[in-house]
This record gives structure tokens, C-alpha cells and sequence, in this order.
């Protein structure tokens, strides 16, 4: 009987210590922990782990501020985030922020978070450049079309009459 | 003012010093004038908003267009306004965002041809942010009216409202968006009277009538309504001006000559 007790002892304890071992593997071969690119400056707007925690909070309260009231100060703006953390290539073109490794990308894939912001903000200083012709249509094009036609005669009233609406 | 206040307190030559009613009446306007004086300081230093200041309703910028400078067949004011916010579409017109267009009206009886620009009118009592059901589409101190697309739901209410067919809805995923200009899918927009050039400060002025006057037909003259002392005010002072549907008493910030 006690030697039966003593071999369960002994299978429990090898059991603990394969976990403990387990979990140290883990540990170590896990998921590894971002590589953030070093931004520009010598130093954060805030210190490094108040902006890690709050800087969506910051955004936010920047956003409303120069949405509504014209609010364009540099400190907590995304526009200067990006201005200071975005990477160049070898050919000197600027990679967006939100491209995979990149300084927004890097930490949120991680932390499983997506990011809205470029959905809409440029992810570059320097992006917005026209696509190439082909895939445009002349501008003058832009502004015929049905929904507006006929719209000045109601804008004008009665005495006018709509000759359409276009560029031309 | 300052030869009014002259003229009222020094005596006149033919005058005796005794202190009659009229030169009272006039030291006290100067009086008056003086105490005005840091205000007026305080408005002009106003003019020169900080960054960090918040916009108040010292300005309300608007525009007095000339239909008949406007030269029927430009479109380059359309064309600047595509350039500077970036608003190069899918080639399909029905759905493509234009924030200002170029409407064509012809007189049945004299068959005279207007042409002008049309686009956000930026109302004072704005229609589309009447019926905006989040808040989204606001109206900032200044006038200048915008939608916040962080809170538009894209329910396109507004375009509905909008008396002059002044908002777009975009219908989808974009890329290449200025830095100064966000947009996205999803979302109504419209002419924002390139509130990132009047924010910066300065003499940038909306890129339409940056590029009508590099065109050479100066049709748009941008301003501020509230300063009598700008070309806006004075203009507007000086010639007969309309607002489109005035009858909807919307007191545009743009305004026309010449319709």
C-alpha cells in the first residue's frame, strides 16, 4: 500500500514538473514580442509607457478638438505621429505606418487590435498622389452625369431654364 | 473716426473756448473711441489664431462668386478642388464624389447663358445638420459647415436635406488620401472651403479661386463676412449680390452676382 502511494507521489510530481517545463517552452518560443522602428526624434511627445497605454486616447481628444474647433496643435495630432515614425525604404519611398512591421502594424498585430484610423488618414506624410491615368477619368467628366441634371432650373427658379450641368 | 474726434474737440478758429454742448457730445465719443481701442487690438491679434486656439465666430469666411466672370466651359476651379483633396474617382459620375461642379442656366426669353460654380453654400442654419441624427454633420463657429466622419454613420440624411445637392456619399474603399484631407468609404462629404488652408492662417485661399484667379477670371472672392474692412465686405457693400433659394432663409456664406 505505502509503496503504491510513493509511485502515485512520483507520477505527480513528474506530471508538475512537464508542465512547469511546458510552460517555460512556451515561454520562450511563443509568440515573439514586437520590434518597434525607432521614430525620428529623440524623444515621445509623452514618455514611453503612458503614450504605449493612452495614445488612442490622446488621438481621440485631438480628434475632436481640430475637427470641431479648428484645434490644429502638433502634439497629439496623427498626423505628426506619422510624420515622425513612418520608415523609408532603400529607395527612399515612405512605407505606410499601417504596412506589416511598421511602427502602428508591429504593436497592434501583436496585441490583436485592429486600426481604423487608415481606412480613411493617409498612412504617409507624403501619399495622395493621383493614380495613374489610366485608372482616372479626365476631370472635366467628373461632373455631367444624371443625378445632377436639370438641377439648376429648381436652384434658379422658374424665369431659367437648365441648359444641363457639366463642365462645359 | 480719428478726423471725426479731430475736428469735434479742436476748436474751431472762428469758435470762443466756452465749452458748448456739440464739443462735449464729441469728447465723449472720443472718449468712447478710446475705450474701444484695446477690443479692436484684441481682434486683430484674434486674426492671427494660434494653432492651439479654438475657432470662434470673430470670423465667418465666405465667398462671393461672379457669374459674370465665370467663363462658361472653365472648369478649373472644379479641377483645383480634385487636386487638392484628392477626389479622383472611378470614372463613374453617378457615384463619384464632386464637391463643386459647374451648372450651366439658360434664359428661355433672351437665351442668355449663366455659368457658375455651385457647391456647399454653407449655410447659417444648416439643413443637413438639422436632420444629421449623430451630430456628424455640424456647422463650426466660423461657418464653414463639415461633416465629422468619425461619427457619420453614412445614412446620407444630409444629402437628402441639402437644398443645392452639395454632398457626396463614397461608395468605396479609397487609398492615396491627402494627409490634410481624410475620407473613406462609407462616409458623406463635401466642400469643407479647404478649412485646412483657412486653419493654417495666412493668405492661402480655397483652392477653387486659387485656381480661378491663375486662370485669370478672379469669379471667386473668398472673405470674411464679419470684418467690414475685408474685399469681401466691401464688395458685397458695393455691388447687388443673391443667395440661391434665399427663400429658404439659410443666410448662405456663399453668395452670387450677376445670375
Amino acid at each position: 500500500m505505502r509503496a503504491i502511494a510513493a509511485f502515485q507521489r512520483r507520477v505527480l510530481l513528474a506530471v508538475i514538473l512537464a508542465l512547469l517545463a511546458g510552460a517555460v517552452v512556451a515561454a520562450e518560443g511563443g509568440v515573439p514580442l514586437p520590434v518597434i522602428p525607432k521614430g525620428k526624434g529623440e524623444q515621445c511627445v509623452e514618455p514611453t509607457p503612458v503614450i504605449r497605454r493612452d495614445h488612442m486616447v490622446f488621438l481621440l481628444h485631438q480628434r475632436d478638438e481640430t475637427m470641431h474647433q479648428g484645434v490644429r496643435s502638433k502634439r497629439h495630432s496623427l498626423k505628426e505621429c506619422i510624420e515622425c515614425h513612418v520608415a523609408v525604404d532603400r529607395e527612399g519611398r515612405t512605407i505606410p505606418v499601417n504596412a506589416p512591421g511598421q511602427f502602428c502594424a508591429e504593436c497592434h498585430s501583436y496585441a490583436g487590435v485592429g486600426i481604423d484610423c487608415f481606412q480613411c488618414h493617409a498612412a504617409t506624410p507624403d501619399s495622395g498622389s493621383r493614380p495613374p491615368a489610366s485608372a482616372v477619368h479626365a476631370s472635366s467628366e467628373l461632373h455631367g452625369g444624371a443625378p445632377h441634371a436639370g438641377f439648376g432650373g429648381a436652384l434658379m427658379g422658374p424665369r431659367l431654364a437648365s441648359a444641363g450641368e457639366g463642365s462645359k | 473716426m480719428t478726423k471725426a474726434c479731430e475736428s469735434a474737440t479742436r476748436p474751431r478758429p472762428t469758435e470762443n473756448h466756452r465749452p458748448d454742448r456739440r464739443r462735449f457730445l464729441g469728447g465723449a465719443a472720443c472718449a468712447g473711441a478710446l475705450t474701444l481701442v484695446p477690443g479692436v487690438a484684441f481682434i486683430s491679434l484674434a486674426g492671427a489664431r494660434s494653432s492651439e486656439q479654438p475657432v470662434s465666430d470673430e470670423h465667418r469666411w465666405g465667398m462671393l462668386i461672379d457669374a459674370n466672370k465665370c467663363a462658361e466651359g472653365c472648369d478649373a476651379c472644379v479641377r483645383g478642388c480634385v487636386e487638392e483633396h484628392g477626389l479622383w474617382g472611378h470614372d463613374r459620375p453617378e457615384t463619384d464624389a464632386q464637391w463643386i461642379r459647374k451648372v450651366t442656366v439658360r434664359d428661355k426669353q433672351t437665351g442668355h447663358v449663366t455659368s457658375l460654380p455651385l457647391m456647399c453654400q454653407h449655410c447659417q442654419y444648416p439643413p443637413c445638420v438639422d436632420v444629421c441624427p449623430t451630430g456628424a454633420s455640424f456647422r463650426r463657429a466660423d461657418g464653414i459647415v463639415l461633416v465629422d466622419k468619425h461619427t457619420c454613420i453614412g445614412c446620407r440624411y444630409c444629402m437628402m436635406a441639402c437644398p443645392y445637392k452639395a454632398r457626396s456619399f463614397i461608395h468605396e474603399a479609397l487609398d492615396q488620401q491627402k494627409p490634410y484631407a481624410p475620407r473613406g468609404k462609407g462616409t458623406v462629404e463635401s466642400c469643407t472651403l479647404c478649412v485646412h488652408r483657412v486653419d493654417a492662417g495666412g493668405e492661402r485661399i480655397p483652392a477653387c479661386a486659387e485656381a480661378c484667379n491663375a486662370e485669370g477670371h478672379r469669379a471667386m472672392l473668398f472673405g470674411d463676412l464679419n470684418d467690414p474692412e475685408s474685399e469681401l465686405s466691401q464688395s458685397l457693400t458695393q455691388y447687388a449680390s443673391e443667395e440661391l433659394r434665399a427663400d429658404l432663409g439659410l443666410r448662405l456664406g456663399i453668395r452670387y452676382r450677376g445670375l
